[in-house]
């Protein structure tokens, strides 16, 4: 499979490049959202409109209601998200609690698809119980209750938590905190009683939640897929998701420096564009590298996944950590090369930097995922 | 099967019987490296069946025509070849600046007659070439190049020197930048193909900080190049005084060459195999190294994946023109970066210059010579001139 887009996902790229630009633009949701104090920190309306076009069930399989699409299509939507950093539930619901969802009942899909297909629903997904993603630990408890599970312990910093209707809950039922084994994934309704959720709005104006479980009773069928054998279904979902953000992470990479090359050619100082300057020229060509980098190293991911491919997991945290990499350098460079203005709130340049310092937190930073490369490779 | 997956197959079974097991080893010194040309010796018998097997199968330029002595493997082919190859660790059978160099150019540019010729005599290792463009004065700025041919009617006399003419001791041809109208800055330049057999040529190797002497000064004393080798056979390529866009040309290529993105190891991640090395002397890893290494291995394993849409991109015509600008940065600053990271995690042993188990200070020459990464076929900063120009099209680039 050569590493560029087919006709039919060019096309989606088109389609998904205008739609976004027209109404997931900054102005229109950012900013919108944001100067009102919204408590979701995104739209309802767009996310509608984002399942009129077919986006929030694309990955689903055609048998659910989906469009049966793979992850190089999700990432091209994910990437106008980036772009335009439209606030959205697409990647939680759409890609990381749709690939926990594939492994539920038919009675699950049944409760859960029509509503994410349809964007009336949201989900989101509570893993990490810290500040720094870690995966491999995971202490709250769902111990064995009458025909179900009692679940307690807390999650933090889950993304769009408090505005979701369900949440998928990673939780133990059986061995102790690393252990790889004995993790069971559930499907929490947000009436949930028992649940108590405390939501924090973010640098980048989205909203998380920390989420408390004081024995919380849930049926025997909140339970996806196997009791214990939750850990492959959080894995698959993990690299969906890094993978996704890597995606969005180029979005938001290429808008800001979009702005910024913009920016070089407009501003003058000394009687010059400052785009005139090889001190600013010669960065300007650096990062485009870097960005580039990372923009394919994100397909390779992603057709890798789509592929059922073994290195998928590693190219994974590859993208992820070189993505990080890529947009910090663009959006700290943007903020640099504007100058002044750039450190202004009404400049768009700063949303960026907000942004892509929430995404290089989400689900594991540069740090995190070069730490696995290396472990993955044997060192 | 699909039509691919028969040619994998087939592919796999001709390197299985081909290849020799010998020739599956990495490259250890420059003798591993066969080059062909008039003067060249094999190092083993192996390198021999190895090299005769792909002239005969056109594997030396799989992607040329057949009629040039390639195997006109279409890209997706081609492909299949180099990861099976890399896959088994082949080497390359042949490595040569007609291959990397020359060829493209020729094939773009060339006459029939030169493509018949030339092209067939650098498939089958017959003539080894040299890149004549550099000159004491224009290394950068080498649109001011002052070697200069005059006109004599049936044939040019040229006069002038070249510099750092890598293996030019070595090499029969010498493909040379000549000014041909010094009123023309741009258009005044032709791509001459000069046998360096003619009276007149003489090399002079210049000693590296590796201590080898990988290239020369050339120097080209009233040497009386005929116009034309034969029917068809011009001696320069492309129109008189239009050699400039076939030296551009051939540049993209030789950018592409170095960036290292045909994959191999000068892409692979290294932590793993560093971790080994230092457990060789007893050591560990310092931890500070050890992240060093894994962000390493993240742009290494990310620039082998740019290395795979390039190529991709540049077959299906997509992809910016200048994209090879940018690979040669960032190829040539990564393994600039590999081979700091490899002295250090090889401690004081790297630092051996002539020990036998460095196998003659390997590890240092090595990593001194890759500092000339970042200078041959155009320096890094001419790189990034050359995308703010052409990619990202700021003011005054
Ligand atoms: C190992 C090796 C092999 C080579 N093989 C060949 C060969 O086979 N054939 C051949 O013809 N040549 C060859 N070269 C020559 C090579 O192409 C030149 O060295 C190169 O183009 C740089 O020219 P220069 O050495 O004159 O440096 P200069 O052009 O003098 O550059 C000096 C410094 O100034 C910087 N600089 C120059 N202009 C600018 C600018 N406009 N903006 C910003 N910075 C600038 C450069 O980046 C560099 O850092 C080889 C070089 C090496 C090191």
């Amino acid at each position: 499979m050569p590493l560029y887009h087919t006709e039919d996902q060019a096309m989606l790229a088109d389609t998904a490049s205008g739609f976004m630009a027209e109404e997931g633009n900054i102005a229109k949701q950012l900013r919108h959202w944001r100067d009102r104090d919204c408590k979701d920190g995104f739209g309802h309306a767009l996310w509608k409109q984002m399942a009129e076009m077919g986006f929030t069930g694309m990955l689903l399989d055609e048998d659910d209601g989906g469009l049966g699409l793979g992850h190089v299509e999700a990432g091209i939507v994910l990437e106008e998200i980036g772009r335009n950093l439209t606030p959205s539930p697409f990647l939680t619901s759409s890609v990381l609690a749709a690939t926990a969802l594939k492994h539920g009942s038919a009675d699950m899909k049944g409760r859960y698809l029509p509503g994410l297909i349809e964007g009336e629903s949201v989900f989101a997904v509570a893993i990490d119980e810290t500040a720094k993603h870690r995966p491999s630990r995971i202490t709250t408890k769902a111990e064995k209750s009458g025909n179900g599970f009692r679940l307690s312990g807390s999650k933090s910093f889950v993304v769009q938590g408090a505005s979701s209707d369900m949440i998928v809950v990673a939780a133990r039922t059986s061995g102790s905190d690393e252990d790889e084994e004995g993790v069971t994934l559930f499907a929490v309704p947000q009436d949930a009683a028992g649940m108590t959720q405390n939501p924090v709005r973010l640098v980048d104006s989205s909203m998380a939640s920390h989420i408390a479980f004081e024995g919380v009773e849930l049926d025997g069928d909140a339970v996806i897929g196997e009791v214990d054998g939750g850990r492959a279904i959080l894995n698959a979902l993990l690299t969906a998701g890094r993978i996704g953000a890597a995606a969005e992470g180029v979005g938001v990479a290429r808008g800001a420096m979009d702005l910024t090359i913009d920016y070089l050619k407009q501003r003058k100082q000394f009687g010059k564009l400052i785009g005139e300057f090889q001190g600013l020229q010669h960065r300007a060509s650096h990062l485009y590298s870097e960005v580039e980098v990372a923009r394919a190293v994100v397909i390779k991911a992603q057709q890798l996944l789509d592929a059922g491919a073994e290195s998928a997991e590693l190219m994974s945290s590859v993208a992820k950590a070189k993505v990080a990499k890529a947009a910090g350098l663009a959006v700290k460079e943007g903020v640099q090369m504007h100058g002044g203005i750039g450190m202004t709130d009404e400049y768009d340049i700063g949303l960026y930097m907000k942004r892509d310092r929430a995404l290089q937190e989400f689900l594991g930073d540069a740090f995190f995922h070069a730490g696995r490369v290396a472990e993955m490779s044997g060192y | 099967m699909s039509d691919l997956e028969t040619f994998r197959a087939q592919t796999q079974s001709w390197l299985e019987a081909n290849c020799p097991p010998e020739m599956r080893e990495p490259v250890r010194d420059d003798a591993d490296v066969y080059w062909g040309g008039r003067r060249a010796t094999f190092k083993n018998e192996a390198q021999k069946a190895w090299f005769e097997a792909c002239v005969e199968k056109g594997y030396t330029v799989p992607a040329w025509p057949k009629e040039y002595g390639g195997a006109g493997l279409n890209a997706a082919e081609a492909k299949i070849l180099r990861q099976e190859m890399s896959r088994i660790g082949a080497r390359p059978p042949l490595s040569s600046f007609g291959i990397w160099m020359l060829g493209p150019a020729l094939l773009k540019f060339g006459t029939e007659g030169q493509k018949q010729r030339f092209l067939n005599e650098i498939a089958r290792g017959e003539t080894r070439w040299c890149q004549g463009y550099s000159e004491p004065g224009s290394g950068s700025d080498l649109v001011s190049l002052q070697t200069y041919g005059e006109d004599k009617g049936d044939h040019w006399v040229v006069n002038g020197q070249k510099v750092w003419t890598s293996y030019a001791d070595q090499a029969d041809w010498i493909f040379c930048l000549v000014r041909t109208d010094k009123d023309n800055k741009y258009q005044g330049i032709t791509f001459t193909l000069i046998d360096m057999a003619f009276e007149g040529v003489s090399t002079k190797p210049i000693k590296l900080i590796s201590g080898n002497s990988p290239f020369c000064e050339t120097f080209l004393d009233n040497v009386k190049v005929p116009k034309s080798y034969g029917e068809d056979i011009p001696a320069q390529v492309g129109e008189v005084n239009r050699g400039w866009d076939v030296a551009k040309y051939l540049l993209g290529h030789e950018r592409e060459m170095i960036s290292g993105m045909g994959g191999g190891e000068r892409t692979a991640a290294i932590g793993a195999s560093m971790k080994r090395l230092s457990a060789k002397t007893g050591d560990e890893l310092d931890p500070v190294l050890r992240a060093e290494l894994a962000m390493f291995d993240v742009d290494a394993l990310a620039f082998t994946a740019m290395g795979e849409k390039f190529m991709d991109e540049m077959k299906a015509g997509k992809g910016h023109p200048a994209q090879p600008n940018m690979m040669k940065y960032t190829g040539t600053e990564l393994n600039k970066r590999r081979h700091e990271l490899m002295m250090a995690a090889g401690g004081s042993r790297s630092l051996e210059w002539e020990s036998d188990e460095t196998r003659g200070g390997t590890p240092a020459r090595s990593w001194l010579r890759t500092k000339a990464n970042s200078i041959e076929g155009g320096t890094s900063e001419i790189m990034l001139n050359v995308i703010s120009k052409r990619i990202l099209d700021l003011p005054g680039a």
